[in-house]
């Protein structure tokens, strides 16, 4: 199947977005840090929904963001790694400032954002949109360091290139190791996605290398039609320890290439250390953390510990939702009114929420899982959900991997314009 | 992008091929129990008209693209290009795989597996859809639809509601359908055949669960307010 066919123009577009910050006095200000997922989305609806009403500055360092979603799909060979690419080009026509820079902390109490490259802007709403950093020493042995010797790729962009070039280089019969993370994480299947399209790969290009999976957790998202479908597609390549044999005690040396499980030296031709995670560095400078995450209101994600400042996606503690793209996406259009109603007397309605994870896992095999969600005074709840079936026809299957492929067109132009 | 080029390699190769075995050797009454997924789209029979399908009155021998007043997509307009009829070995080739066959089709259906059920399907429209089974001038929703119809939709709350069908349908999308040009009637239709079941697929089933007359109602405003 094509895979070429969805070429973005990602680093053309992101010239176009020339930084300006030029401000209207009377406009409301939204501040918006973090031009992924969530940031990305809620820029661009605070800014039609409100018609200009409000003055939206986003701050995001790259010039291209690169999608972590079907970046597995690259891995497997079935996406250009250019089509991951998105700029931010169609923000800024659509009248958002966009500023390429780290917001390097918050004051709380002047409402300002200060910049890594000097200055503040002022707000009246901050949105924080930040994803995910590691948590340090999660993983004995591993640090931010040695990431070019054992690559997370759990931020995409040149650390997936680098596992791909690595696994393309893995000698006839080698060993693919992963150390999967902790819950909880961003994209609950995204490891195991990740497994069955290194395990694509390597059945084409190297079909006597194995997988090692050392992981934490009892059990993990869509387990039994990943398993299946390994059985199915690759009989004999890939193991898995659990956390009852000891894959949740492990030790990585990157200099010698050794993956220790539960005192067990393994020689590995690559490994893909995903550590554990938490909220965005920026969150936790300022002081709007619980633990690792940031704990919000399920009505309008709303930070539990300052009312003007929204975090939506993978940083939120908010209940039920997984940590996705998806996720963020949803969250932010519920932030997004909520933002529009208090500061340019937009019309205020219920928050839902919804949520689908596609995975492939072969040619044309793709499942995925799925829910709707309301806001409760707990937090986020599920209403309905659904998930793909064992069993399955090779024509819904099929189905399922094709609407995949319209969903990443359809929620990337709902992000970047 | 060479889709008529295509559809007509597939036509030329279709007759190499192993064809399907043909309509006269497959069961009607069968093939009505496999129609039961198509007439969530489809209408056949007397009074038929056209839904998100075109009717499928006389569809065997029938010229493709054909049917007047129905909107067919690019795709399926340039394969009816030069009067080219819907025969045996066209409906089970096409209905094996749609996208493959015609590709960049409107019509959005995983195809039939089967080669039997196949035969049996095409059995069932040929004797189902006489050509005399003439089109009623004008379609009538369904009480229910109507209902809808009827209330005053909410374009604003509509537009809202809109933003969690925007993260999987965009315009001019064909791996899943664009709804921004639907037709009303057509547009409520098709939810309300989700949210009672009578179409299936996971995720409108989900989607459409949580809708209520007023949702549907405020979102076909929307959308037919968008265009
Ligand atoms: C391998 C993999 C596969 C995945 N597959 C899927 C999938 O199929 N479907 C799905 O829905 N999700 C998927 N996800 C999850 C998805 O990528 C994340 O959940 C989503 O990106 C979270 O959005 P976010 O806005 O919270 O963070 P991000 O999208 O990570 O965006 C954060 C942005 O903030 C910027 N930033 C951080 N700190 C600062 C700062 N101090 N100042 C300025 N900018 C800052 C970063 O540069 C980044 O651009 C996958 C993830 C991985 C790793
Ligand atoms: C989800 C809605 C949908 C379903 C389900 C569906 N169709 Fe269709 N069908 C369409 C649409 C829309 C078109 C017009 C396609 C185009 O213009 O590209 C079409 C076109 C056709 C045509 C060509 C008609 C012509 O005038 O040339 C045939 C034949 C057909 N469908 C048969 C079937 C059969 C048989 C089934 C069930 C096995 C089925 N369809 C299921 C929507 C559907
Ligand atoms: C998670 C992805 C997803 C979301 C969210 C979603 N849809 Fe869909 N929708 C689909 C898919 C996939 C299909 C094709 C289903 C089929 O084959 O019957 C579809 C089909 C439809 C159809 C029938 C189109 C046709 O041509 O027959 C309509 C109408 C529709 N959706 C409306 C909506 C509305 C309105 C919303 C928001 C309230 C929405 N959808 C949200 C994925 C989605």
């Amino acid at each position: 199947m094509g895979v070429s066919r969805r070429v973005f123009l990602g680093t053309a577009a992101a010239a176009l977005a020339a930084p300006m910050v030029v401000r209207a006095q009377n406009r409301p200000r939204v501040v918006v840090v973090g031009g992924g997922a969530g940031g990305a989305t809620a820029a661009r609806y605070i800014a039609n929904d409100s018609q200009g009403g409000i003055d939206v500055t986003l701050v995001e360092p790259s010039r291209a963001y690169y999608t972590c979603f079907f970046s597995n799909l690259y891995l497997g060979g079935f996406r250009e790694f250019d089509s991951l690419g998105h700029g931010y080009g169609g923000l800024a026509t659509g009248g958002i400032n966009v500023v390429h820079d780290w917001a390097t902390g918050i004051d709380r109490d002047a409402k300002t954002v200060a910049l890594a490259g000097g200055g503040s802007l002022p707000y009246d709403r901050l949105v924080l949109s930040p994803g995910i950093d590691f948590v340090e020493d999660s993983v004995p042995g591993w640090s931010l360091a040695s990431q070019n010797a054992m690559p997370h790729a759990y931020k995409a962009g040149s650390q997936t290139e680098l596992l791909r070039a690595q696994i393309e280089a893995m000698p006839e019969g080698g060993v693919f190791a992963m150390v999967a993370p902790p819950n909880p994480y961003r994209c609950p299947p995204g490891p195991y996605e990740r497994v069955s399209m290194v395990a694509h790969y390597l059945r084409e290009h190297n079909p006597s290398a194995t997988i090692l999976i050392a992981d934490p957790k009892e059990s993990y998202s869509k387990q039994g039609l990943f398993e299946d479908g390994w059985q199915t597609h690759y009989a004999g390549m890939i193991q898995r320890i659990g956390p009852d044999f000891g894959g949740g005690n492990v030790e990585v040396d990157p200099a010698a290439m050794t993956l220790t499980i539960d005192g067990q030296v393994e020689n590995v031709d690559v490994c893909n250390v995903i550590p554990a995670q938490r909220a965005g560095g920026i969150v936790h400078a300022a002081a709007l953390n619980d633990g690792d995450w940031a704990p919000v209101s399920a009505y309008d994600l709303s930070s539990r510990e300052d009312p003007e400042i929204h975090i939506l996606g993978d940083s939120a503690a908010q209940g039920a939702m997984p940590k996705s793209g998806f996720a963020a996406n949803s969250q932010a259009k519920v932030a997004a009114n909520a933002i529009v109603a208090a500061l340019a007397d937009g019309r205020a309605f219920p928050p839902r929420f919804s949520n689908t994870c596609w995975s492939l896992i072969d040619t044309d095999d793709g499942v995925k899982v799925g829910a709707t969600y309301e806001a409760s005074d707990e937090g986020i709840v599920s209403v309905d959900s659904f998930v793909s079936q064992i069993g399955e026809s090779a024509e819904v299957r099929a189905e399922t991997y094709r609407e995949s492929l319209g969903w990443y067109d359809a929620i990337t132009a709902d992000m970047f314009g | 992008m060479g889709r008529p080029a295509l559809f007509a390699a597939a036509l030329a190769g279709s007759g190499l091929a192993a064809p399907g075995p043909a309509a006269g050797e497959g069961d009607p009454a069968r093939g009505e129990t496999l129609f039961r997924p198509c007439a969530a789209c489809h209408m056949i029979g007397p009074g038929a008209v056209n839904r998100i399908g075109p009717h499928l009155n006389g569809i065997l021998d029938r010229p493709i693209a054909s049917v007047e007043g129905f909107a067919y997509s690019d795709a399926m307009s340039e394969a009816g290009a030069g009067g080219r009829a819907w025969d045996d070995t066209a409906l089970d080739n096409f209905l094996a795989a749609p996208r493959n066959y015609v590709p960049g089709t409107a019509m959005v259906f995983r195809g039939v597996h089967d080669a039997g059920d196949r035969a049996d399907l095409v059995a069932y429209m040929d004797a189902a859809g006489t050509p005399d089974a003439a089109p009623a001038a004008d379609a009538a929703p369904s009480p229910e639809v109507a209902a809808i119809l009827a209330l005053d939709g909410d374009a604003a709350y509509g537009a809202y509601l809109s933003s969690e069908c925007t993260a999987c349908h965009a315009a001019g999308g064909s791996d899943i359908p664009a709804i921004d040009g639907l037709p009303p009637e057509l547009f409520a239709a098709a939810l309300v055949a989700y949210r009672d079941r009578s179409r299936d697929h996971q995720v409108m089933n989900t989607v459409t669960a949580r809708l209520g007359d007023e949702e549907i109602a405020a979102l076909t405003a929307h959308f037919a307010s968008a265009d």
